[in-house]
This record gives structure tokens, C-alpha cells and sequence, in this order.
């Protein structure tokens, strides 16, 4: 019962006192630093605890949900906090969980200018990140929506790299007023149930029943749809992401890739294709295009890149656009290879984003034309930073070709040409993968360049670990696609009577 | 018992590369060496007690090993599964037993190089992912081993990346086969949407049933045919091998012999039903094989550097396997793709022991003489070549050919009902490829080997490189007499072996038929004696290559085309990106700024209206309730 509510508020608390340590002593110490890390690194230990019985305890009253919380907020507007959690949320919340891991272990460390704010900062986003996955109360969702961004824009802005004030500024007004058009949205959604039925509610279960006409289930649908779009990214809306990531601290970077564009990802299954099925399918076909022109474009565009990071970023919107097009191809299967493919991306681009921190810490530069080969000097994180590349590049046997491969397969059910078109995508993607592998890793190395010390064992086991899991979600991923698959709102009627 | 060997077949090289990789170069060069070999030696014994299991069932049978399910959703569902019948019997043998000599030839030659970890990991990777590409039974798992033996390719090229003229052959390999890749996805795509599951069994049962439309078949085999030609280095796809020569002579030998080049003969050759069912496709293949074994011999005929010939060859004898495939005796095909794995990783070991002695001279021009100094690797590089230009009788190449020829003389391709070709014209193509390969590579015997000293030869060739040079002689001589013409002792061992059911058989076939495919070497060898052999031969001095030889400019330029249109088309994206970058940010710029002035147009305006004069305050408040109250009323 407790225990969601719980998930939500154990990282603000554990932030808040990581805060606190930070500031115990009034001249930072490296001792002081370390306890905030250290406070960081327990919070999220009893996070993964809370995570790990939800998931393996049995959870009563809970009914079609694996777990379920509900109490009333604002009455009078019929506005609740209501949180629950099934397949697909679950397994989102365990990849930001997963992710959080190689982030404090192998970069949060390394922030040295009020390292309690940073850490409160970071718990603050994934706080916000697991509210957005939970919510299930239209009003709570945007406000958890808009709770992620404010510490994400305070950390890009604080403790960024050169650019940091434009990044930040873009990344703020890009999802901001994108934010605005859905809670435009949500309000009218609101209002057409309340004049169809007389009773005021912001219930997602309710809602999904409101009477529509087709135009206005049209209009409202796009407006939650630029929403999640400006967040994806999808391509015209895309501006503000490879600015943010290139310029955002290594954690920040992480939790944007890895976890950050998923809410975009996660709202279009749950508040676009499910609350409107037909509006999304008549949309479809636009959808679709916009996923494929992204797919190229973002690859295209990767090739072209000199610095590292942007390289990466502007991958990332080539791999969303497969998830924008595996959303709405319509079928089941285009879903799970959706979700698969942000589970896979999210592990994948999250290494990397940490690869290329941990070479920017050492080198103190990302123009991929002043890094030579690093693999003499660190082959522990030249490795690494190959297997990732790889990854990315979609090799089977990995977790991102699962997810393309799916998606493709669905988006050939609908049109094989545009299958074709998407798959084509693939070759560019294999550019930009070795054309960083032979730039950064496995390349001569560059005169007068001094490397750092290479990855640390403990570290290298950390990432490890993401490698496996890499491996496993490409090798096996039936276990994962059977469980991660989100409650079809028809199902979800059934438990809200049990529910108390 | 077989069921359990099977996926333990493929775990010893994966277990082998994942020990070396793990263990980061701390194991030194003789632990990475010996683990790599034991590794591949034990995936050898393995693989001849699943064939003796397999033979000594019943016909026509194979073992089956589904391990675990890849992907079940509605309407496709997927397996990471085995296979093991003829076909892949065969494969496994080749590639486990030349891989193996391969590896320890490789412990010796690369001894003293810094990266032998890496380099091991990646040949057993390499071995491991060829072993899952040949024995899934889906064609999802082998699309996870298609990729992965293109990945080691490119780890494996670009070996030496100190030099980036490596990583950009390595590159450049991958991104060739990458395309053929998507091709072959696509594909598998159709095929999966058609059927409902990617099992090659399952598709090859739906193909022949007629549940696939004939326009999907075709298109699917047109796919696949793409995917194979990308692997293999056939026409349009052939520029990425030459280069390929880039990384260490073992790794060229695997990529040649063993792994990598045959892939795409393999699915060919196990996707029969489907492709037999699409007699364009066919006809394109064997025509498409045609060019490419010409073309392939032209090109080596005009080579300079060692390597580079023997890589050119590879092109233009697996368009012999092409050819064969088009015409439907895919027997022919795979029979050649085993002679050929035994004489071509014989000739590039041979190669690669040469050039490490002449301290890395690889120019033919600058070698020369050697069989006094290293006579037992001339006796080695000489046999090696007389199997590739099949010296009759003597040498495996001979057979393999032959069935080839023979095969293609007696096909006729349908093309539509009522129209079909005689193969009689790509017989006498095919005849003068033969001819042609007898006569560069024994141009590249003479001039190295024989006549004036060249280069100074220096060390001696270790024992770990010689026992393997020694079992590939005996496998180039004596690996063919298991499959012999009707004209000679009629023996088909070969082609009963994989298909017991319905044996090849011509016994219509001319003697004269035999007979040429034995002359045409031999006019061959003739010639380049002539030519390059006798001591005061014209052409011994005349350095061919670039050289003021009209007929090589022509033949370079033509070669130059692909990499002058891949460097024309890397120009074009990259000025078309920096125009997109212009235009976008130009946009992104004029979006701020009318963002800006609009605004402040705005603050100008609304400045206007409180300017602090009372009257105009209270004319805006008169008038703001008339509206209301207009409003209000009116409506």
C-alpha cells in the first residue's frame, strides 16, 4: 500500500540529507563531499530494496495492478494521488534504478563544487522520473512531469560544461511550452468528460471512457503527443537535445539518455495510443514518417559530428525515432519492440554517455579530433567503450538489435517499403558507431596527449554488469518483453472496484 | 548425446575468446596461443564425433537443438536453435579443422606482436560466431552469426590500427557488408511477415507449399541474393576484400578459407528450395558469378603485391561457387567451397610465411628467386597453386572445377515458360576463368620463386607454422579424389554424402568435356612459362604495375571506380551536412530573432497604453465595459 508513495519519496529524502551532509561543515571538504555520495549511494541501496520487494512480494488489493495507491488530494477537483504500477512502468523504473548505479559509482564522485546539491539534485530528477512513471492521475502526472525538469535544468545549468546557460535555456523553453500544450490538454480532456457525464475527475481509468468526437479526440491527442514528442525526441522537435546533452555533467547526460527520453516514450503508449486508440491509429501513418525521417536524420547527422557527445545524442534521436515508429505501428508487437528498444538504448547510450565523461574527465576535451587511441593506454575502458559502440550500431546478439528488429518486423506487417526505408537506417548507424571506434579507441595515439589512469576494477565490474544485461536483453529477451508489457486500460477497469 | 554436443560445439571457442578477453593480456603470448588452440582443437574433435553421429543415423535425418526461445509474440515467434545436417556437417568440418590449422600457424606467426590477446579473442570470436551462423536452424540465429563474424572481420583488419589506412579497410569491409546486411534483413523480414516464423525449415515447407506468393519469393531471394554477394565479395560488392588485406596474413586466411567469404555460398546453398523456386534470381546469380570469376582473374593478373593476388583469386573462385549455385548444383558449389578452404588457406599461410621471411616484402617485383633459399615453401606455395589453377588428376581443385563446369554445361534456365538458355555460354566463360587462373597465379609462382634473387630471405620458418603447411598440402592434393567425373573412375562419394536421395549423376557427359577442363590449366601454366618463366622471357623485366602499361591503367582506373565513387559520395553527405547545419541553425537563429522582436514589439505597444494620463485610462475603462456590457447583452 505504502510502498509506492514510498518509491517517489525515498529519493527526495535521501537527497535532502545528502544535501544536508554537504553543507555539515562550512568549507567543503573532500571528507564532506564523500558523505553526501555516500548518503546518495545508501538512498538509492534502499531504493532498489523497496523496488525488489514490490516486485517479488505480493502486493494486496492491488488488483489488475502489481501495486496501487490512492488518496485524495484536492476534492473538490476531483484530484487524487493516485499511483500504480504495472509491466511497463515496472521495468522503466528498474532500468533508471540500474542506471543510477554506474552514475554514482563512476562519475557523481568526481563533482567537487557543492557536491550535496548535486547529489540532492539528481535524487530530485529520479524522484520525478519514478512520480511520472506511477501517476496514473492526469494532474499528478503533469506534475510530476514538470517536477523532473526544474533540478534537470538546475544541474545542466550550475554544472555544466562551457555552453551550459543556452543548453539549459533551450532544454527549459522546449519542454516547458511543450508541457503547457499538454496540460491545455489534459484540461480539456477534463472538461469534455465533465460535460459528457457531469462529474469532475482527473482519474486516467475514468477518463479513458470519455465520449469524443473525432476531431476533438484528434486535437487533444496531438497535444499530449507534442508533449512527449519535444521530450522523445522526434525530429522537428528535436533542437534542444544535442545541445543539453553535449553540455550537461556526466550524470545529467546519463539521466537524460538513459532515462529522460523514456518518459516521452512511456507517455506515448500510455496517454496517446491507449487513452485515444483511434485518434493514434488514424495518426499513424504522420507518426511513423516522423520516426523513420528521424531514424535517417539522426543518423545522418551522428556521422557528421567531431564531438563525442553530440555524437551520441544525435544517435539517441536515431534510436527513438524506431521507438516512435514501433509505438505506432498499431500492433502488440511494434510495442514491445518499442520497449524493448528504450530498455536496450537506455543501458547502452547510458554506458556510453559515462565512457565519455570518464574520457573527458581524463583528456579534458571531446573533439574526437584532438583524442587519439586510447586503447594503449586504457584498454579497460577502450573496451568498453567498442562493446557500446556496437551495441549501438544494432549487432545482433545485443539488446538494441531485439528492439529493431521488432520494430521493423511490425513496420513491415504495415508497409515494407517504409520498413525498408527504416532499415536502411541501420547503415549510417554502423558510420557514426566505427567511425568513433576508430577516432577515440582504436586509433594511432595522438602526440602530446596525456591519458589518465585507466577504469579501476571495481568500476569496470560495474559496467560489467550493464554489458551482461546488454547481452542477456539481446540473447534471451522473451522474460523481459512477457513482463514489461503496460495493463490495457480495458483490464484496469476491473481492479478499481476492489480498490479502496 | 549429440543434442548436449552440439551448443557445447560452439561454447569452446566463445568459452576460449571470452578467457582471453577477460584476462586482458596477462596471460602472455603462449597462454593466449595455447587457450585460442585448445579451444578450436576441442570444437574439432567435437565437430568429427557429431558428423560420425549424424552419418551413422539414419538418411536424411539431422539433429535438432532448440536451447532457448528468442522472441514469442502474436503472430512470429523465434529460437536460438541448432542444426546439424549435411550441408552444415560439412561446414562445421571445415571450419573447425582449417580454423585449427589456421590458429596454430597464427600462435607461431604472430608471436612477438604486442596485441596477441586480442588478436586470439577476436579469431576465436570470429570461429565461434561462423560455427552459430552455419549451424542455427533460424534464420534469426543466424543472422546473430552473420553479423558477428562481419564484426570480428572488422576487428580483425583493422588489427594494426596505428596505421589508419587499416581501420579505413576495416571500415570500409564492414560498412560493404552492412549494406548486403540490411538487404538480407529485409529479407528475412518478408519472409517472417509471410510465414510466421523465421525457421529455415519452416520457410523452405511454406515456399514450396505455395503459401508465398511468387512475386514475394522472388523479391525475398533477390534480398538474400544481395546479402550473400555483399558477404561473399562478388560484383557489385567486390571492392571491400583486396583491402581487406590490411590485417595479419592468419586473419586473411580465415576470412578466405574458413569463414567470412563462404557465408554467403552457404545460404545459398541452404536456402536452395527457395531460390530454385525463382529462376531470375537464379539466372542473375549465375550470371552475376560469371562477371565476377572474370573479372576477379583479370584483376589478379595485374597485381603487384602477393597478397593482393591471392585475394583477388578468392573473388573470382568464389564466383565459381556462384556460378555453380545459379545453376542449381549447389553440391558442385559446396564440394568447391571445401577444396578451395583447403588449397586458398594454403596458399595465404604459404604467403604469409614468405613475406615474414623476406622481412615483410610483399611486392612481387622485389621478391624473386626464393626457392633456393626456403625450398620447402616453394614446394608448399607451388602445390597450393596447382590446386587453384586445377592441374589435372593431382590436385583437389581439378575435381571441385570440374563438377562445376560439368554442372553448368548441362543447365538450362528457364526464364519464363516458354523461353529458356542454354549455360553453354557461361561453360566457355567459365573455361577461360580456369585458364586465366592457371596463368596469374603461375605468373606470381615464376616471379617469385624462379629467376634472378630478389630480396634477402632471413630466419627460419618456426615448426608451429610448418605442421600446418604441411597438413594443408596433403589436404590440397588428396582432398578431391572423394568425387570424380562419370569419364574417370565414376566415384561420388562427395555428392552422396550430402544428398543421398538424389545423386548427381551425367552420364551423358562427353569425354571432350573432361578433357578440356584438363588442357585449359595446362595451356595455362604453358603460357605463364613463356611469359614469365623462361630466363630470358619478355616479360620478366617488365614490371607490370606501375609500370607505363596501357592495359593496367585501364584495368586500375576501372578497379579505382568504386573508391572514387565512395570518396565522391562521402564529399557530397558531408557538404550536404553542412548545409543542413546552416540551414539549421540559420532557421533556429531567424526563429529567435522574430521570437525577440515580436516581443518587444509587443512590450512597445503595451507600453502605449499606460503612458500615465488619466483620460486616456479612463476612455480604456469606459470602453472595456461598453464591450462587456455589448457583449453581455448581445449574445
Amino acid at each position: 500500500m505504502i510502498a509506492l508513495p514510498a518509491l517517489v519519496l525515498l529519493p527526495v529524502l535521501g537527497g535532502g540529507v545528502a544535501w544536508v551532509a554537504g553543507r555539515i561543515r562550512p568549507v567543503p571538504t573532500p571528507a564532506s563531499r564523500d558523505a553526501a555520495w555516500w548518503v546518495a549511494l545508501v538512498t538509492l541501496g534502499m531504493e532498489t530494496l523497496l523496488l525488489a520487494l514490490i516486485t517479488f512480494g505480493h502486493q494486496p488489493h492491488a488488483g489488475p495492478w502489481l501495486a496501487h495507491f490512492s488518496m485524495p488530494w484536492i476534492p473538490a477537483m476531483g484530484i487524487a494521488i493516485r499511483l500504480d504500477m504495472d509491466g511497463l512502468s515496472l521495468s522503466l523504473i528498474w532500468l533508471s534504478l540500474v542506471l543510477c548505479f554506474p552514475c554514482v559509482f563512476l562519475s557523481t564522485r568526481q563533482v567537487t563544487v557543492n557536491a550535496g546539491a548535486f547529489h540532492f539534485l539528481f535524487l530530485a530528477t529520479l524522484a520525478g522520473i519514478i512520480g511520472t512513471f506511477l501517476a496514473t492521475d492526469l494532474f499528478l502526472f503533469f506534475f510530476f512531469w514538470e517536477l523532473m525538469l526544474v533540478p534537470m535544468f538546475v544541474l545542466i545549468a550550475a554544472w555544466g560544461h562551457e555552453d551550459r546557460q543556452r543548453a539549459a535555456m533551450t532544454f527549459f523553453m522546449f519542454t516547458q511550452g511543450s508541457g503547457l500544450i499538454m496540460l491545455v490538454s489534459i484540461l480539456g480532456l477534463v472538461m469534455a468528460h465533465y460535460r459528457a457525464t457531469g462529474v469532475l475527475t482527473f482519474d486516467y481509468v475514468t477518463l479513458s471512457r470519455t465520449p469524443l468526437s473525432p476531431a476533438l479526440s484528434m486535437l487533444i491527442m496531438v497535444g499530449f503527443f507534442v508533449a512527449f514528442a519535444v521530450k522523445l525526441p522526434v525530429v522537428p522537435v528535436h533542437v534542444w537535445l544535442p545541445a543539453a546533452h553535449t553540455q550537461a555533467p556526466t550524470a545529467a547526460s546519463v539521466l537524460l539518455a538513459g532515462i529522460l527520453l523514456k518518459t516521452g516514450g512511456y507517455g506515448m503508449i500510455r496517454f496517446d495510443v491507449m487513452l485515444f486508440p483511434d485518434a493514434a491509429s488514424r495518426f499513424a501513418p504522420v507518426a511513423m514518417g516522423m520516426g523513420v525521417v528521424g531514424i535517417l536524420y539522426g543518423a545522418w547527422m551522428s556521422c557528421a559530428q567531431d564531438d563525442v557527445k553530440r555524437l551520441i545524442a544525435y544517435s539517441s534521436v536515431s534510436h527513438m525515432g524506431f521507438v516512435l515508429t514501433g509505438i505506432f505501428c498499431g500492433s502488440r508487437m511494434g510495442m514491445q519492440g518499442a520497449i524493448m528498444q528504450m530498455l536496450a538504448h537506455g543501458l547502452s547510450t547510458a554506458a556510453l554517455f559515462v565512457i565519455a565523461g570518464a574520457i573527458q574527465d581524463r583528456l579534458h576535451t571531446r573533439d574526437m579530433r584532438r583524442i587519439g587511441g586510447l586503447w594503449a593506454a586504457m584498454p579497460r575502458l577502450s573496451s568498453a567503450g567498442v562493446f557500446f559502440a556496437v551495441a549501438a550500431l544494432g549487432m545482433p546478439g545485443l539488446g538494441n538489435f531485439t528492439g529493431e528488429f521488432l520494430v521493423l518486423l511490425a513496420t513491415w506487417h504495415v508497409s515494407p517499403a517504409l520498413a525498408t526505408v527504416a532499415a536502411a537506417g541501420l547503415v549510417p548507424a554502423a558510420m557514426y558507431a566505427l567511425r568513433m571506434v576508430n577516432r577515440i579507441f582504436l586509433a594511432a595515439p595522438r602526440v602530446g596527449q596525456s591519458p589518465g589512469p585507466d577504469f579501476p576494477p571495481r568500476q569496470m565490474a560495474v559496467l560489467a554488469c550493464v554489458m551482461a544485461l546488454v547481452a542477456v536483453l539481446g540473447l534471451y529477451p522473451q522474460p523481459f518483453m512477457a513482463f514489461s508489457l503496460p495493463l490495457p486500460v480495458a483490464a484496469m477497469t476491473g481492479g478499481k472496484d476492489g480498490a479502496p | 548425446m549429440a543434442t548436449f554436443l552440439l551448443p557445447l560445439l560452439v561454447l569452446c571457442p566463445l568459452a576460449a575468446s571470452l578467457i582471453i578477453f577477460i584476462s586482458a593480456g596477462r596471460m602472455g603470448a603462449r597462454g593466449a596461443g595455447t587457450v585460442a588452440c585448445a579451444g578450436i582443437g576441442v570444437a574439432a574433435v567435437l565437430s568429427i564425433i557429431v558428423s560420425v553421429i549424424l552419418l551413422s543415423g539414419p538418411t536424411g535425418g539431422g539433429l535438432q537443438v532448440t536451447l532457448w526461445p528468442w522472441v514469442h509474440v502474436a503472430g512470429f515467434s523465434a529460437d536460438i536453435a541448432f542444426m546439424l545436417d549435411r550441408i552444415s556437417m560439412i561446414m562445421i568440418l571445415v571450419v573447425t579443422i582449417v580454423g585449427l590449422l589456421i590458429h596454430v600457424y597464427a600462435a607461431g606467426y604472430m608471436r612477438d606482436d604486442p596485441g596477441i590477446a586480442r588478436f586470439f579473442g577476436c579469431m576465436t570470436l570470429f570461429v565461434a560466431a561462423m560455427l552459430v551462423l552455419v549451424l542455427s536452424s533460424d534464420l534469426l540465429c543466424l543472422f546473430i552469426g552473420w553479423e558477428g563474424v562481419g564484426l570480428c572481420s572488422y576487428l580483425l583488419i583493422g588489427f594494426w590500427y596505428d596505421n589508419p589506412a587499416n581501420t579505413a579497410a576495416a571500415r570500409k569491409a564492414f560498412y560493404v557488408t552492412r549494406v548486403g546486411d540490411v538487404a538480407l534483413l529485409c529479407g528475412l523480414l518478408l519472409l517472417a511477415t509471410a510465414t510466421g516464423s523465421p525457421r529455415i525449415g519452416a520457410v523452405l515447407a511454406a515456399v514450396t507449399n505455395g503459401q508465398v506468393s511468387a512475386s514475394g519469393i522472388s523479391m525475398a531471394a533477390f534480398f538474400i541474393l544481395m546479402g550473400a554477394l555483399a558477404k561473399s565479395a562478388q560484383v557489385p560488392f567486390q571492392a571491400w576484400l583486396p583491402d581487406a588485406m590490411a590485417g595479419p596474413t592468419p586473419t586473411s586466411a580465415l576470412i578466405h578459407a574458413a569463414t567470412m567469404v563462404t557465408a554467403g555460398v552457404y545460404l545459398i546453398a541452404r536456402l536452395h528450395d527457395l531460390f530454385v523456386m525463382a529462376a531470375p534470381v537464379m539466372a542473375l546469380t549465375a550470371v552475376l558469378g560469371t562477371l565476377t570469376l572474370l573479372m576477379g582473374a583479370c584483376a589478379a593478373l595485374v597485381q603487384s603485391d602477393l597478397k593482393r593476388i591471392l585475394a583477388w583469386s578468392t573473388i573470382s573462385q568464389v564466383g565459381y561457387m556462384f556460378l555453380a549455385l545459379g545453376c542449381g548444383v549447389w553440391q558442385a558449389a559446396l564440394f568447391h567451397l571445401m577444396t578451395h578452404a583447403f588449397f586458398k588457406a594454403l596458399l595465404f599461410l604459404a604467403a604469409g610465411a614468405v613475406i615474414m621471411r623476406a622481412r615483410h616484402e610483399q611486392d612481387i617485383f622485389r621478391l624473386g628467386g626464393l626457392r633456393h633459399a626456403m625450398p620447402g615453401l616453394t614446394v608448399a606455395f607451388v602445390i597450393g597453386a596447382s590446386a587453384l589453377a586445377g592441374l589435372p588428376l593431382v590436385t583437389a581443385g581439378f575435381y571441385s572445377k570440374e563438377m562445376i563446369l560439368s554442372g553448368v554445361w548441362h543447365v538450362r534456365f528457364g526464364l519464363t515458360r516458354d523461353w529458356t538458355v542454354t549455360g553453354h555460354p557461361l561453360w566457355a566463360m567459365a573455361l577461360l576463368g580456369a585458364f586465366l587462373t592457371a596463368l596469374y597465379i603461375f605468373r606470381c609462382v615464376f616471379i617469385v620463386f624462379f629467376g634472378k634473387a630478389g630480396t634477402v630471405a632471413a630466419g627460419r620458418t618456426s615448426r608451429l607454422m610448418t605442421i600446418p603447411l604441411g597438413c594443408l598440402c596433403v589436404l590440397s592434393l588428396c582432398g578431391g579424389v572423394i568425387e570424380m567425373p562419370d569419364t574417370l573412375p565414376s566415384l561420388h562419394l562427395f555428392s552422396a554424402l550430402l544428398d543421398p536421395a538424389t545423386p548427381l549423376s551425367h552420364a551423358d557427359e562427353p569425354v571432350w568435356l573432361v578433357l578440356a577442363g584438363a588442357v585449359v590449366p595446362l595451356a595455362g601454366l604453358a603460357l605463364a612459362w613463356m611469359l614469365w618463366g623462361r630466363p630470358s622471357s619478355v616479360m620478366r623485366g617488365a614490371r607490370t604495375a606501375g609500370g607505363p602499361d596501357g592495359r593496367h591503367d585501364v584495368l586500375s582506373r576501372w578497379q579505382d571506380i568504386p573508391d572514387r565513387a565512395g570518396a565522391a559520395a562521402g564529399g557530397l553527405v558531408r557538404a550536404a551536412s553542412a548545409r543542413v547545419f546552416a540551414v539549421r541553425a540559420g532557421f533556429l537563429d531567424m526563429l529567435a530573432r522574430w521570437s525577440g522582436r515580436i516581443g518587444r514589439w509587443g512590450a512597445r505597444m503595451l507600453e502605449r497604453l499606460h503612458n500615465g494620463r488619466m483620460r486616456w485610462y479612463a476612455a480604456w475603462i469606459a470602453g472595456g465595459l461598453c464591450m462587456a456590457l455589448a457583449v453581455a447583452v448581445l449574445s
